[in-house]
This record gives C-alpha cells, sequence and structure tokens, in this order.
C-alpha cells in the first residue's frame, strides 16, 4: 500500500530501523483508523437489522466515483462532494434499505446477505461500465507534505487522515454508547419488540442506522480513495478488511470494530515491511482464521449464548 | 408424487439424456466446448448446492476448490500421471481442506463459514500466483494432457465433451444415491429446522461439516477436468469472481432443488453468449436480475415452479380431505 | 425403582434476572411428573437447560446417574432424552413416515452405515408400528405439513418416541388441541408410558389434562420450586393458589 512506501522512504531519510517502525505504525493507525470506520457501519448495519453487507467496501467505493463525475460534469470540488454525498445518502443508505434490504429481510438472514453479494457484483460492474475499468486519481481534503513531529517527518496525509478518521470514530463511538439517541439505537437493536413496547421508534432508528452507514462510506471514500485511487475494484481489498476488522475486534461491537480495524491496519502495514509483498496479505487473513479459531467472539466481543 | 408424474419425469430425463449424447455431434469446436464448461460447472455448482442449498451454509471457496482440483490435475498429469490418480488426490485435498477450514468455522454462529472462506479463497489466488515452483506462477501451466479412457484418445472436442458429461452422470447419482439417504434426510433437517434436528439426536455441526467438506470436494473434481478442458491453467479464473459466480448459479438455479445447479450452471454459461449484444453491462443487468428473483423467490428458478405446484398439491390435498369428511 | 431423572441446584440468570434459581427435584422410572407454574416461572427455561439447549449458571444435571449438564441436544437425544415442542416442530416438506424415520435414524447404525446402508435406515418396520400406534396410518405418505394441527401434534409425539428413549420430555402438549384429540392424545400418552415404562415430563397450562394425566406434580414460581406432590395435594394448597391467583 502506496501509504508504507512514502512513508518508508521519509524513515530512510533519517535512517534507524526504529524509525521505520514507528512509521508503519503512524501509517497503520491512519489505515487502520479508516477500516475501523467502514467496519463500525457493518457493524451497525448487522446490529439493528442482522443485515450482513457484502456490498460494504463497494460502498466505500462508489461514492468516490459519484463525485468524480460530478467534476468531470463541471462542478468544483466542494459541490462535486457535496452532491457525491447526498446521491450515497440516497442510493447506499435510502435505496438500499427501501429496495433491497425491506423486501429481501422477509426471507431471512442469508438470502439478505447473498443479495447483497450481487450488488457488489452490480455495483463494480456499473462502475467498470460507466465510468472506467482504469485507476483515477482523486483529490485529497487534507494538502500534501510533511510536517516535523518530534524531530521526524511525518506525512501530513497520514496525519490528517488519521485524524480525521479517529475524531469520526470516536464521535460515532460516543453517539452510539453515550448519548440517549444511541441508546434508542441499540435498544431497537437488541429487543426491537421490547423497544417498541418502551416507546422507541424502532422503524425509524433502523432507517437512521443505514443513513449513518451511508454517511460513513461517504467519509471513508474522501479519506482513503486520494491515497489508493478510485478504481473499480477497490472494493475487494477493502470490504475484506471491514470484515476482517468486525470480527476480529467482536461482531457485536462497535468498540470491537475500532480496535479490530486499528489492529488490522497496523498488522496490515507491518506485514507490508517485514513480510514478502506476496504473501501480505495473507497475514490479515491469517489473523481472521486464528481468532474463529480460538477466540470467536473476537478481541472485545461477548461470549454468546449457545443455542446449538 | 403420482406414478404418472414419476414416469413422466423419467421419460423427460431419458429424453434429455439422449439428446445431451446425440445433438453435440453436430455442434462445432466451439459449440461442445461451451457445453463441456457447462457440465463442469455443473459439477461444481452441485457441490456449492451440496454446502448452501441443502446444509443451509454460505461457501465463498469454491472457486478456490476448483483451481486446487485444476492445479492438481495440472500438475500430475504434466508430470506423466494419469487423470485418474490427480482426481483421487484432488478429492482428499479438497476434503482434507474443507474439513480444516470448516471445522472452526462452524462452531460459532454469524455464518463465520462465510468469511473463512472468503478469506481462504484470496489466500489460495495468492499461493496459486506465488508459488512458482509448483504452479509457475502468472505463466501458467500449458500443454495439459487430455485423458486416455479405456483405450480411447479424448483429445478431440466430442470425445472429450462425452467424458464430461459423463463425469456429471456419475456425480450426479452420486449425489441422488447421498440426498436419499439418511445422510441427505439429515442435510435437509438441519436446513429446514435445526433445533427440531438437534432434538432428534442428528449432530448438526458435524453434519454441516460434512456437508461442506463434500461440496469442496466436488469443487476438486470439477477443476480436474477444467485443466484438460482448457488445456491450460493459470491464477487469473480462480479468484472470489469464480466463487461468486457459481454461488449465483446455485441461487438462480434453485438452492436445495437437485436440477437446481444444471439450470443455473446453463445460465451463466450461456449468458455471456445471449446478451453479447448489451457488450459489457450484461454481468450488471445479471447482477440486478439475481437481486430480483431473490426478492420474488428466493429459491430461485425452481422455487418459483415447486410453489406452483405445491399449492395445486394442497389444493388437492384439501379437497381429498372434504370429500373425506363429506362421506363420514 | 431407579432415578431417571435428577436435577441438583439448577440455576439460569440472564444479565441480572435470575430464571432459574435453584430447583431440584428428581423422576423415577416409569412417573409422569407435570410441571405446572404461571407464566414467567422458569418453567420453559427449566426445560431448555435440562435438554441442554441454554447452559446452565450452576446446579447438576443426572440423566441415569450420569451427569448431563451443558451436553448438546443432540448428546443427550443420544442418551434417551427426547422431548415434543410448545411450538409445533415437524418437517412440513417431508411425509408422516419420512419424519418417523428421520426421527430415528440417528440412533441405529454408524454415520457409515447411514451413508451406504439403506434409505429408511431399517426402520420401516418401527415406523409403521408407531404410525398404528399413534392412529396415523393413513396419512403416512402425506406431506406433514398438510395435516391437521392435531395430527401434527400425534405426529410431533411420534417423533419423540421413535428413538425409544428413556425420558420424554413434553412441552404443552394440550396446548391449542381440541377436546377429542386431547382425550387421544392422553390415552395414547398413557398407554405408552405403561407399555414402555417411558418416564415423563410434562409442562402444561391446562390443569385437567395436567391433574389427570400426571402422578406428582411439581410446581414453580418465579424460578424456584413452590410446592411437591399429588395432583389433589397440590389443588388444596394455599401457597399455590395464592401464585397462581396473585398473578
Amino acid at each position: 500500500m502506496h501509504l508504507a512506501g512514502r512513508r518508508r522512504r521519509a524513515g530512510r531519510r533519517h535512517g534507524g530501523a526504529m524509525s521505520n517502525l514507528l512509521d508503519l505504525l503512524i501509517a497503520g493507525l491512519a489505515t487502520g483508523a479508516i477500516y475501523a470506520l467502514v467496519a463500525i457501519g457493518f457493524t451497525l448495519l448487522w446490529q439493528t437489522s442482522q443485515t450482513i453487507n457484502f456490498a460494504q467496501g463497494e460502498f466505500v467505493m462508489l461514492p468516490a466515483f459519484l463525485m468524480l463525475g460530478a467534476m468531470h460534469a463541471g462542478a468544483p470540488f466542494w459541490l462535486a462532494v457535496l452532491i457525491g454525498a447526498i446521491l450515497s445518502l440516497i442510493l447506499l443508505g435510502l435505496g438500499f434499505k427501501l429496495l433491497l434490504v425491506d423486501p429481501m429481510l422477509r426471507h431471512g438472514v442469508l438470502p439478505l446477505a447473498i443479495a447483497t453479494m450481487a450488488l457488489s457484483l452490480g455495483i463494480k460492474e456499473a462502475v467498470k461500465q460507466f465510468f472506467s475499468a482504469e485507476a483515477s486519481p482523486f483529490p485529497s481534503i487534507v494538502p500534501a507534505g510533511d510536517v516535523e513531529i518530534l524531530g521526524r517527518a511525518v506525512s501530513l496525509q497520514s496525519l490528517g487522515v488519521f485524524v480525521v478518521a479517529i475524531v469520526a470514530v470516536i464521535g460515532l463511538n460516543a453517539l452510539l454508547t453515550r448519548t440517549s439517541f444511541g441508546h434508542q439505537m441499540q435498544a431497537a437493536a437488541q429487543n426491537p419488540t421490547v423497544a417498541r413496547i418502551i416507546g422507541v421508534p424502532v422503524e425509524r432508528m433502523i432507517l437512521l442506522a443505514f443513513l449513518i452507514n451511508a454517511l460513513i462510506v461517504v467519509l471513508a471514500a474522501l479519506l482513503i480513495t486520494p491515497i489508493y485511487l478510485a478504481k473499480f475494484s477497490s472494493g475487494e481489498t477493502l470490504g475484506l478488511a471491514a470484515f476482517i476488522a468486525a470480527i476480529v475486534g467482536g461482531f457485536n461491537s462497535v468498540r470491537g470494530a475500532i480496535a479490530g480495524g486499528l489492529l488490522i491496519g497496523i498488522v496490515d502495514n507491518l506485514a507490508a515491511a517485514y513480510v514478502s509483498t506476496q504473501y501480505r496479505a495473507a497475514v490479515p487473513l491469517i489473523l481472521l482464521i486464528a481468532i474463529i479459531l480460538f477466540r470467536p467472539q473476537g478481541l472485545l466481543g461477548r461470549r454468546e449464548e449457545r443455542t446449538v | 408424487m403420482t406414478r404418472t408424474g414419476r414416469l413422466l419425469g423419467l421419460a423427460v430425463g431419458a429424453l434429455v439424456l439422449a439428446a445431451l449424447i446425440v445433438v453435440p455431434m453436430g455442434f462445432n469446436r466451439y459449440g461442445l466446448y461451451i457445453l463441456s464448461q457447462w457440465a463442469v460447472m455443473s459439477i461444481a455448482a452441485m457441490g456449492l448446492n451440496l454446502t448452501l442449498g441443502y446444509a443451509g451454509q454460505v461457501s465463498l471457496a469454491q472457486g478456490a476448490f476448483v483451481g486446487i482440483g485444476a492445479y492438481t490435475a495440472a500438475i500430475m498429469t504434466t508430470h506423466g500421471l494419469p487423470l485418474i490418480v490427480a482426481l483421487a488426490v484432488a478429492i482428499a485435498l479438497c476434503l482434507a481442506i474443507g474439513w480444516l477450514l470448516g471445522y472452526p468455522a462452524l462452531r460459532v454462529q454469524h455464518h463465520y463459514l462465510a468469511f473463512v472462506t472468503l478469506a481462504f479463497s484470496t489466500l489460495a489466488f495468492l499461493v496459486f500466483r506465488n508459488e512458482e515452483w509448483l504452479t509457475k506462477g502468472i505463466y501458467g501451466i500449458s500443454a495439459i494432457p487430455r485423458p486416455v479412457i479405456f483405450g480411447f484418445a479424448t483429445s478431440r472436442p466430442l470425445p472429450f465433451y462425452y467424458v464430461c458429461l459423463s463425469s456429471l452422470a456419475l456425480v450426479s447419482l452420486a449425489m441422488w444415491w447421498l440426498i436419499r439417504s439418511p445422510w441427505g434426510r439429515a442435510f435437509m433437517a438441519l436446513r429446514e429446522n435445526p433445533i427440531r434436528a438437534l432434538s432428534l439426536g442428528i449432530d448438526t455441526r458435524r453434519y454441516t461439516l460434512i456437508a461442506f467438506a463434500l461440496g469442496s470436494a466436488l469443487g476438486g473434481v470439477a477443476g480436474t477436468l477444467y485443466a484438460p478442458l482448457t488445456q491450460f491453467v493459470d491464477p487469473t479464473p480462480f479468484t472470489l469472481s469464480l466463487s461468486l459466480d457459481l454461488l449465483l448459479m446455485v441461487i438462480v438455479g434453485g438452492a436445495g432443488f437437485f436440477f437446481g445447479p444444471f439450470l443455473g450452471a446453463m445460465i451463466a454459461v450461456l449468458l455471456p453468449e445471449w446478451l453479447r449484444i448489451t457488450e459489457g453491462y450484461y454481468l450488471m443487468l445479471y447482477a440486478v436480475a439475481v437481486i430480483l428473483l431473490l426478492i420474488y423467490s428466493p429459491t430461485g428458478i425452481l422455487g418459483i415452479l415447486d410453489r406452483v405446484l405445491a399449492a395445486r398439491r394442497t389444493k388437492a390435498a384439501s379437497a381429498r380431505r372434504q370429500a373425506a369428511q363429506a362421506t363420514l | 425403582m431407579s432415578r431417571v431423572l435428577e436435577v441438583d441446584g439448577l440455576k439460569k440468570h440472564f444479565g441480572g434476572i435470575a430464571a432459574v434459581d435453584g430447583v431440584s427435584f428428581h423422576v423415577e422410572e416409569g412417573e409422569i411428573l407435570g410441571l405446572i407454574g404461571p407464566n414467567g416461572c422458569g418453567k420453559s427455561t427449566l426445560f431448555n437447560c435440562i435438554l441442554g439447549q441454554l447452559t446452565p449458571n450452576s446446579g447438576e444435571v443426572k440423566v441415569d446417574g450420569r451427569v448431563v449438564t451443558g451436553l448438546r441436544p443432540c448428546e443427550l437425544n443420544r442418551l434417551g432424552v427426547s422431548r415434543t415442542f410448545q411450538l409445533l416442530q415437524v418437517f412440513p416438506k417431508l411425509s408422516v413416515r419420512e419424519n418417523l424415520i428421520l426421527a430415528g435414524q440417528e440412533h441405529r447404525g454408524t454415520m457409515v452405515s447411514r451413508l451406504c446402508g439403506k434409505p429408511d435406515a431399517g426402520l420401516g418396520e418401527a415406523a409403521e408400528e408407531m404410525l398404528r400406534f399413534f392412529r396415523l396410518g393413513d396419512l403416512a405418505g402425506e406431506a406433514a405439513g398438510g395435516l391437521s394441527y392435531g395430527q401434527q401434534k400425534l405426529l410431533d409425539a411420534a417423533m419423540a418416541f421413535m428413538g425409544g428413549p428413556r425420558l420424554v420430555l413434553l412441552d404443552e402438549p394440550a396446548g391449542g388441541v381440541n377436546l377429542t384429540m386431547l382425550a387421544d392424545l392422553k390415552e395414547r400418552l398413557t398407554a405408552i408410558n405403561r407399555e414402555k415404562r417411558a418416564t415423563f415430563v410434562v409442562i402444561e397450562h391446562n390443569m385437567e389434562f395436567v391433574m389427570s394425566l400426571c402422578a406428582r406434580v411439581l410446581v414453580m414460581a418465579e424460578g424456584k420450586v413452590l410446592a411437591e406432590g399429588r395432583p389433589d395435594e397440590i389443588r388444596a394448597n394455599p401457597a399455590v393458589i395464592e401464585a397462581y391467583l396473585g398473578h
């Protein structure tokens, strides 16, 4: 991943294996924070409506292309971002829930999961056809360049991405666990029947969860696309990272998604440096298999009541 | 099913089989290739149908198992070993890997098998691409020979098509036997009502694992035929996309129905041909069509058929009941 | 007479609420024990803990002297414990006969024989006998989903007995069944108890049904055992009356 590459070059300027490690950790935290963001959205959808969204990676990829499309039509960046965000809210929030999830949910969790797999294929192909099969550059919301921290050059982009993502993550966590709104959403998620009885607007909460996820993926798109460029296939790796983060952290908790995301980001970047480039993608996968083997509830998850 | 119904079904089946043997004699090389591909994909889809349609588990690694079978066959046959030996090795390998993957994943809930197989799919691709000493990496293994069956060479398209067709027939027979056996009944029970199945002594965990391992082994079988069919094996086809395609084949045809995979494979193989006019859009249209189909009938096309027939059956049954009561 | 089932100090709580709060009792071979109590008293949770559906937080369950706490339901079933369900749990797409064969197949032979042997696992005879006993003979080939509610209840019971169990836990067998069917059901259960010396534990709300079927009755309230004794003793027990009226 290009982030690590840039980091290593900067590190070598100042020399030392230790500084190398630090660079990798910082870069890892930056990508990890984005993974955490996407994983939170994924977990949120699962918790509130039993939706396993296999298209989550494509959900992050699409807003970038919507914005690029607006820019090609002549809109300035800020307007394109706005247009892209609104379109994403409508398509990936409202549209996704009303047109796909609601009709499919009555058939069960598994058919819905499979429908999202078909959706991921559809979005990927649509982008490939309507935009391009090639990678396109994407403007960054954070300026380029380096800043000096504790005598080391740290890429402003890494730092900016990390800060924005972490703020969003902390904000989301606070929203979902400390506000009354969050408590209502948790209640709607854990026990909709009881929640309805005590007056929680369950249907509205579920819809809001979808809208929040749409906003999450828009933000993730803005943060990650400048780094990895906009490509129709970028949803695959990102989606996989989000799933692994959610499971490793603990499928049922937002804090788990955060911890999992950061861990995967760090592990991934360390692997890029210390493991052969060919197999670096294997490390998070092996971590996933290990977690499922030894601690299936995830690092921060609760042991589930056994029903079989 | 009534006697006439069953006889009719057998007659249709015999007719279809005869057609599959005779009609392709007039096909050109390309037509035979497509039909052989359909046969091979049907085998892989049948395996996935066992995992998904009968045991109710999502596997996103079927494409990887096809790849394992393909590489096993490619490596062994290019080193002079007969295809049948490669077949045995591929089956054993896929059974073992399936068991190893499934065992931890199925101890827990939350459809973890889907994610584990997703991860494995990516891992397998990496191994195919990177281990050049074994798989020749991105350069691929070429000049894969076609087998000699009972002294008959099968290098030409029509004889090899018959190899694929008879393999499909053998696998179908084995599947039919499996579904009718107590194992098949147990698979169906654990899909329909796992809690009830458990209370009857059915070890749902073990049967699910068996279904997944067997399904994966069938993927390996398909791969063993894929190698001599294309006569060139490289990593590119064995990505997550193949697993997804196979999954959609099972879904569209009808998960849990015996003939679902045949139908789904036919649609998937013929689709690019039919929709050539739409150029690159066909996959997108296919995805949309699958979603719409799922919304209307999660059990696919055969599911729609089944619903229609079941509605007629219950009407007949309640009519019979009413008639019986009227005579009391 | 041996003790088929022994429950000792069973506790199960969810979060802060104790659904089962230290329940102990035992059942002798051939007994029919009734388990009653107002809604929410913990009967179903107790059942689920005994049957392995839930893992108790503390306490012990013994079947024929062997500790079975925390075993999975399928393992318990193979030790001779079976159950019927409150909400119908037959397999609607299978025929009545197929349902019965399914219910018995794991109790015969091995995994290998189940793959390579006969499709009906050698249970054709046994299924016929069970069909005759529960008077479902002429429905053998019908899809189970097409049966009437009462008939499905009988099938559910028949399935529970296919494996030749030592102990059967019946969860509200009388629920939703009309009077004639009810009499039939009671008669069949009594017959099988007599003929096979099968031991029953019955959860029921239908007082008439419980009191006439069961030799001994256990009353639960708020997760604990409130009273235990013969039906007429229980009926006259003031604490029991209080527990029911108090709700």
